[in-house]
């Protein structure tokens, strides 16, 4: 009898590994492979696939090379202002919209989930646009006479960075707002009502109930908004063209320019991507391990 | 005291829903109207979309480009669920401990940049010439770890006792995922569908290096040129973005209830 079990159990284990093969498969041939090539491939320097072994000189190169550090400032002033202001909007408005007595919440959620539905390339363009020197912000405010003549909005270093990042608070808040609203919708109303028959307020029933259970989902949300404003590369193309004066450049688009735009530099783009590799592991990890002590 | 904490509810509601929408309505405005009049601030509707219509399809090949996405994002979105929801199901059905730590290292996936694999997935494609093809556009994003996770999640609510029944009943492994897993997990292909369907169309790093010709050109691709001309046509750049937007708009509007209970799923886990 032991025998037939044995076999069956051996059947049933080479039919998972089938149902799972073509999954696995792809992510090594798309993204395990190529990540060996890119570490390869960023000791490596020359230009187009003409390339020589060149040791750690991409890296060097990299460490003196003013616009990749600019970059680099770039999407750490973006994650440190854009993460934070983004996550507290979204975990208020997820509070709010859980409100018991609340009416009319499906409209206010799909109203302000919508703009997850726009492709980034046209809300970079929708942004633009209305932002633009002789666009429809500049147009209103001077109507209104809160400005006395027109703002180069995009064309100024700061105001550029402001605007990325209004744009980007824009798109994302209610995409975050939603991961909230399902962690919200998963904590035990009894909790509050003992909270609240203890004397507890609105305020401190949040800090002590709320935060502390929502924690899995910040957690989740950090590290989505962290990598996704480390890769940032539509916005910078398409809303500012990374100026002026590379002041709201990102460290993907300084990659693709490397590889597509000046002579085709493969191993430096690899060099500089690693950097943007390690910065997002490294994060990720210190997020988890604070997520998971605490 | 109550109510004038729901008043403020209400305000900063009505707040935040005005600021997400209004640069919608903005675009939904801007495309009926002149590149004059969109620059003058107007807002209201106007009857200038038609000439609008003309004109970019005169500038552009919006019929291709629109196929174009269309083709490949129903392409990627289907393959992706069908390869991804299969795993998902292989690795919390079947799971052991080989399985259990093989998906543990796909994770690692998630931390990957695209950045990081586009030079490599660059040379990789272009070396045996499947630049602008919709092999592509496809392969790199079709199996995600995040796919493969949401789906392992439903499994394992997936009641065990209907499996082994379905077994007994001499239905083969295959049969069981298609004929029982499949129907019964709708809201969790609904959701994977948004995120997916989302993602395929909205794509645009890697579409812009690897879909070198005109004619595999994409619907952002189409609207990121439009935008980069020396004398732009506002009303007709708005009306293009407007269309860009229309299929995501739409599945989202459809698909929203399922998302939002598929998200709950996913955050569960």
């Amino acid at each position: 009898m032991a025998k037939p079990t044995a076999s069956l159990h051996k059947k049933q284990s080479m039919i998972g590994w089938a149902f799972l093969m073509p999954a696995t498969l792809l992510i090594v041939a798309m993204n395990f492979i190529p990540m060996l090539q890119a570490l390869i491939l960023s000791f490596q320097s020359g230009i187009g696939n003409n390339l020589n072994w060149s040791g750690i000189s991409n890296y060097i190169r990299l460490a003196g090379d003013s616009t990749f550090r600019t970059a680099l400032i770039n999407n750490f002033v973006y994650l440190i202002i854009q993460v934070p202001i983004m996550l507290i909007l979204a975990i208020i408005l997820a509070v709010l919209l859980n409100s018991k007595d609340l009416k009319l919440k499906g409209l206010w959620r799909t109203a302000i989930f919508l703009p997850c539905c726009t492709a980034l390339v046209s809300y970079s363009i929708i942004f633009k646009t209305l932002f633009a020197y002789d666009g429809y912000i500049n147009t209103i405010l001077l109507n209104l006479g809160l400005l006395h003549e027109r703002v180069n909005w995009l064309g100024n270093t700061s105001t550029a960075k402001i605007i990325l990042i209004l744009a980007l608070i824009w798109r994302w808040t209610g995409y975050n707002m939603v991961f909230f609203l399902a962690g919200l919708q998963n904590i035990d109303e009894s909790l509050y009502e003992a909270a609240k028959i203890d004397g507890a307020g609105p305020v401190k029933r949040f800090f002590t109930i709320t935060m502390p259970l929502l924690r899995p989902t910040l957690l989740l949300t950090t590290i989505m908004s962290i990598n996704g404003t480390l890769q940032l590369f539509d916005e910078s193309v398409n809303l500012t063209a990374g100026g002026p004066a590379n002041s709201t450049l990102t460290m993907s688009h300084y990659i693709y320019k490397a590889m597509f735009e000046y002579n085709p530099q493969f191993g430096y783009a690899a060099a500089m991507s690693y950097v943007i590799f390690i910065l997002v592991a490294v994060l990720s990890f210190i997020q988890m391990k604070v997520g998971d002590k605490r | 005291m109550k109510r004038l904490r729901l008043a403020v509810t209400y305000l900063i509601l009505a707040v935040a829903s005005f600021l997400s929408v209004f640069p919608l309505y903005w675009m939904i405005a801007a495309s009926t109207n002149n590149s004059t009049d969109v620059l003058a601030g107007k807002l209201t509707f106007s009857t200038n979309l038609l000439a609008n219509v003309t004109k970019l399809f005169a500038q552009q090949d919006v019929g291709r480009a629109f196929a174009n996405s269309v083709f490949y994002s129903v392409i990627l979105c289907a393959l992706s669920l069908a390869v991804c929801s299969i795993a998902g199901y292989g690795f919390e059905i079947f799971h052991d401990k080989i399985k259990d730590c093989l998906m543990s290292v796909l994770l690692l996936a998630m931390m990957v940049p695209f950045a990081a694999t586009l030079i490599p997935l660059f040379r990789m494609f272009t070396a045996v010439g499947l630049q602008s093809t919709w092999l592509a556009y496809v392969l790199p994003t079709l199996s995600t770890p995040f796919l493969i996770m949401l789906f392992r999640q439903s499994a394992r609510s997936f009641p065990t006792e209907i499996v082994d029944a379905a077994r007994i009943d001499g239905l083969n492994e295959f049969v069981i995922f298609v004929r029982v897993f499949v129907p019964t997990m709708k809201s969790t292909y609904a959701a994977a569908t948004t995120v997916t369907f989302m993602n395929a169309w909205n794509s645009y790093l890697w579409p812009k290096v690897i879909m070198m010709s005109d004619k595999s050109q994409t619907m952002p691709m189409l609207v990121a040129n439009l935008s980069s001309g020396f004398s732009i046509d506002y009303g007709v750049l708005m009306l293009g973005v407007l269309i860009c937007s229309l299929p995501t708009g739409i599945l989202f509007l459809i698909l929203q209830k399922n998302f939002a209970n598929g998200v709950v799923g996913a955050v569960k886990g």
